[in-house]
């Protein structure tokens, strides 16, 4: 047991594992006439799918406004077609013997069944039926709001991490949407209507804005035929491009501090705008993923053996980066302090820490331990079929391409001690960053 | 991102939308499940699977958190914390970077029954893997440092749970119900036993509760019976014979009331259940069924379609059998907003009262079983889940040809036997634990 505190951030993500192992997977490829692109990645070990389509859209995309419209269009995708009665799909998918899901974040939305792989052609018409021909009713919009409604509630309002990870992404974004909670500002998820949600939909969902991903029991030529008949038959249309507002430069070290009632246990965050692989200073995104690795991702990183192990003073502490997004990400640093222990005192050596990275204090020998198990990690990944799934969806709605996710670990074998150093120093950076302070509230002066 | 959750193999005809799919039956994989016995006498299950060069091995010990010693509780979560923080030549520091230089992931878990662990690594270091689980279970350190970390971190957990309002609930709720036996206490303690836990604690937990006798393993990967024999020998062949556990007797939960904690959230949290079924019960796959329909098939349940779909009262509401050995239960869980709390409670028990007076009908069951049996071979999809399904089979009793009959037992299952058994599960008083400021709820004993 080993307490991770890490606030949430990005809520309704489920992440892709940070380590894409490349060369590993050995998908194929094609694209359908209308512009779907298609992977396939073949594991025959047991008769079944995990079938994914992944959608080019999602909350930072969201319309002036109306933050989380997409979420919100992700739940009301499962109400019904001309084909599926209202509230059918997810029980037709089960009598079929699959599970299905959907999740939406910053930069996709994505929809998912597992099931045997027999019954594939079924949910691939079902999924292509309700890209182009959902219906919805207004009462069914009206309650669907009220389930996100309660949705924020369990995800964010009940939850002090969970307030303060909001308030870090709306100050650390300056004017780009990722300044926007996935699930939308709870005054902004009540204004939501369906006839919000069907524009949204009319305007993004289209065959060539969508990735299938198919993980499984199958080759791509049997595949082939199946998508042809389904997501083929659904005509190309024009869709914009994903205009977002643009970050402007960043002058000044802010800090976010959330007193709350229920907290018992304070927490730190420090949080630095970052390049991804997609942008500007993208070729650091390796270097900064052998970066965080190293910092601050497990027992034997700098920050827990400083921090938790050697000084005592933290009760967790680590880092996190992850180079897949669409725009500008961040990379982030946490400790919470062990009981007895002010949160002063742990940022006061979590910013030692930093400093040494900022000195150059990174040696060659650990570059070269934290890459050898990121890549020996990787293998690991190969074994579940949707995750598998996210890391090319993720991937390919990121602006990557699937050469990049089977170039992952020679990337990461390429990256070098200096290439870690000069990462460091350009995204450590005050100017750049937000910190966030979970505490308890202020005690009133003792009578 | 939605809720759903859980578990087919016959031929099924699906008219959908003027599409007629006719669906031939696929076999599970299940008759590959070898037992492997060893020259010492260990058993485990295996099943093989040679695609990708590494082997996970699941493991649970008997005897779990309500054997913990009075005034020590937490002492199994906090061993679990601790076995992989220095052991025999290593202390915490290199013992770490061995795992985590290696790609070797291993972790152990206490839940009220058992204690768990499970072991990851690649072929390249399958020796040195085991070598490591060895010198976890047989010469943990407990050196002070890792035990004063591991204990502050457990400290901090435990504060920090004191105001999470689903922690709450299923505390009061099993506080409550079985007030006076093991089980009512809390599996990770309270701030008060974590610090008194000491070494000695720590060392007579491993003496006295890792043992042969109460060993249940599973293998799942890139490895022969021949090349697990000696591995499982030299890892787990220098335990005890047999642990020594306390003799704690089976309960029932006394399920009558509602709790009510009051908390200033927007959103209360609600837990309710009451007696399950025992796992060898001759009913158990019936009620499987009969939860399934109630709360346990996502959107195809009822609770879902009247709490959330109908209503938008939920984000998440389900039940579940929960195969506790000394009082199995059912357990159920949703979060409203406080001036729903009342409504949303009073429809679990309209619910609950259909399938209690046997309102359930011939498609309700036909859909269950359809869901029930497809997805099985859902969960046999990566080594880490088989590995886990392996050990249940072996603590259940269930057999080695499991993955091959359990879907006939499913199958088995008549509309009469999902009446029968609804009739004897749901008509059972519920006790319900609410966390939050619930508007118009009161606290009642009766």
């Amino acid at each position: 047991m080993k307490p991770g505190i890490w606030p949430v951030v990005a809520i309704l993500t489920v992440a892709a594992p940070a380590a894409a192992a490349a060369g590993l997977f050995n998908p194929s490829t094609f694209t359908l006439d209308n512009g779907m692109q298609v992977v396939v990645v073949e594991n025959h070990r047991a008769p079944v799918v995990a079938h994914w389509v992944w959608y080019k859209v999602g909350t930072a995309d969201s319309p002036v406004g109306k933050s989380g419209l997409p979420h919100y269009l992700e739940h009301l995708m499962f109400k019904g077609t001309e084909k599926i009665p209202p509230g059918e799909f997810s029980k037709i998918v089960a009598r079929l013997g699959g599970n299905d899901n959907a999740m939406t974040s910053y930069d996709f939305t994505a929809y998912f069944q597992m099931i045997a792989r027999d019954r594939l052609e079924t949910v691939m018409e079902m999924e292509a039926d309700r890209m182009v021909n959902l219906r919805i009713t207004e009462e069914e919009s009206v309650t669907e709001r009220d389930v996100i409604l309660e949705e924020r509630r369990s995800r964010v309002d009940n939850e002090p991490a969970s307030l303060l990870g909001e308030r870090l992404a709306a100050v650390q974004y300056l004017n780009h949407p990722y300044r926007l909670p996935v699930i939308g500002w709870f005054h902004e998820i009540e204004s939501f209507t369906r006839e919000d949600a069907l524009a949204f939909y009319r305007t993004w969902y289209a065959p060539n804005n969508a990735i299938l991903v198919v993980v499984g029991d199958i080759t791509a030529e049997d595949l082939k035929p199946l998508a042809e008949r389904t997501y083929g038959r659904i005509p190309a249309r024009p869709v914009p491009p994903r205009e977002r507002l643009k970050e402007p430069p960043q002058a000044s070290e802010r800090v976010v501090e959330l007193r709350h009632e229920r907290v018992r246990q304070p927490s730190v965050t420090i949080s630095y705008l970052a390049p991804s692989y997609n942008t500007e200073g993208g070729e650091r995104a390796y270097a900064l993923e052998v970066l965080a690795e190293l910092f601050g991702s497990g027992t034997t990183s700098r920050l827990y053996r400083a921090l938790v192990v050697d000084k005592g003073l933290a009760a967790g502490a680590g880092a996190f980066y992850r180079g897949s997004s669409l725009d500008q990400t961040t990379f982030r640093i946490y400790a919470t302090p062990r009981p007895g222990v002010t949160l002063e005192e742990v940022e006061t050596a979590l910013d030692e820490e930093i400093a040494k990275l900022l000195a150059g204090e990174i040696t060659e020998e650990e570059v070269a331990r934290v890459k050898k198990r990121m890549l020996a990690e990787a293998t690991y990944a190969r074994d579940s079929l949707s995750g598998v799934a996210r890391i090319f969806g993720v991937a390919l709605t990121t602006g990557q391409t699937v050469e990049d996710v089977e170039a992952w670990p020679e990337r990461i074998e390429a990256v070098t001690v200096e290439e870690v150093r000069a990462a460091a120093r350009e995204v450590l950076k005050p100017e750049r960053s937000v910190r966030g302070r979970l505490l308890p509230p202020m005690r009133e002066a003792r009578k | 991102m939605r809720v759903s959750d859980h578990a087919r193999t016959i031929l099924l005809t699906l008219a959908l939308g003027g599409l007629l799919v006719n669906l031939p039956d696929r076999p599970a994989r299940a008759a590959e499940v070898e037992e492997v016995v060893t020259p010492l006498g260990i058993r485990a299950y295996l099943l093989r699977e040679p695609a990708i060069p590494f082997v996970s091995l699941a493991f649970y010990f008997e005897g779990g958190a309500a054997q913990d010693p009075e005034g020590r509780d937490g002492l199994s979560n906090m061993a679990a914390g601790l076995l992989d923080e220095g052991a025999g030549p290593y202390d915490s520091k290199a013992f770490r970077s061995a795992l985590e230089d290696n790609a070797i992931r291993l972790s152990f878990d206490a839940d009220r029954d058992g204690f768990s662990g499970e072991l990851k690594t690649l072929n390249d270091t399958r020796e040195f893997a085991f070598e490591l689980l060895r010198l976890a279970l047989t010469e943990p350190r407990f050196d002070e440092e890792p035990v004063e970390r591991i204990r502050g971190q457990i400290l901090a957990d435990l504060r920090r749970r004191e105001t999470d309002p689903d922690y709450r609930a299923a505390r009061a709720w099993f506080a409550r119900a079985f007030a006076g036996h093991p089980y009512a206490r809390p599996t990770r303690g309270t701030p008060e036993t974590v610090a008194a836990i000491t070494r000695e604690d720590l060392r007579r937990f491993v003496a006295g509760r890792l043992a042969r006798g109460n060993l249940h393993i599973g293998v799942a990967g890139d490895i022969t019976a021949e090349e697990l024999i000696p591995l499982l020998d030299a890892t787990f062949g220098a335990l005890p014979a047999e642990p020594r556990l306390a003799p704690i007797p089976p309960v029932e939960p006394e399920t009558r009331g509602v709790i009510v904690e009051r908390m200033e959230i927007p959103q209360s949290v609600v837990v309710f259940g009451h007696a399950g079924i025992p796992r060898d019960d001759p009913d158990y796959y019936a009620a499987y069924v009969a939860n399934y329909i109630l709360g346990g098939g996502g959107f195809s349940s009822r609770l879902t379609e009247e709490i959330r779909e109908k209503r938008g009262l939920v984000y998440s509401v389900y039940s579940y059998l929960y195969d506790a050995r000394l009082s199995p239960l059912w357990l159920g869980s949703l979060a409203t907003r406080n001036e729903t709390v009342g409504e949303a409670i009073a429809l679990v028990r309209a619910e609950l009262e259909r399938m209690a007076k046997g309102e359930i009908g011939p498609k309700d069951v036909a859909d269950a079983k359809t869901y029930l049996t497809g997805s099985f071979p859902l969960r046999l999809t990566s080594n880490d889940r088989i590995a886990r399904t392996l050990v249940a089979m072996s603590y259940q009793g269930l057999g080695r040809d499991y993955l091959e009959k359990r879907n006939g037992y499913i199958e088995a299952v008549t509309l009469d036997d999902v009446r029968r058994v609804a009739k004897r599960l749901f008509a059972r008083e519920t006790l319900f634990s609410v966390v939050g400021d619930p508007e118009g709820l009161e606290a009642r004993t009766e």
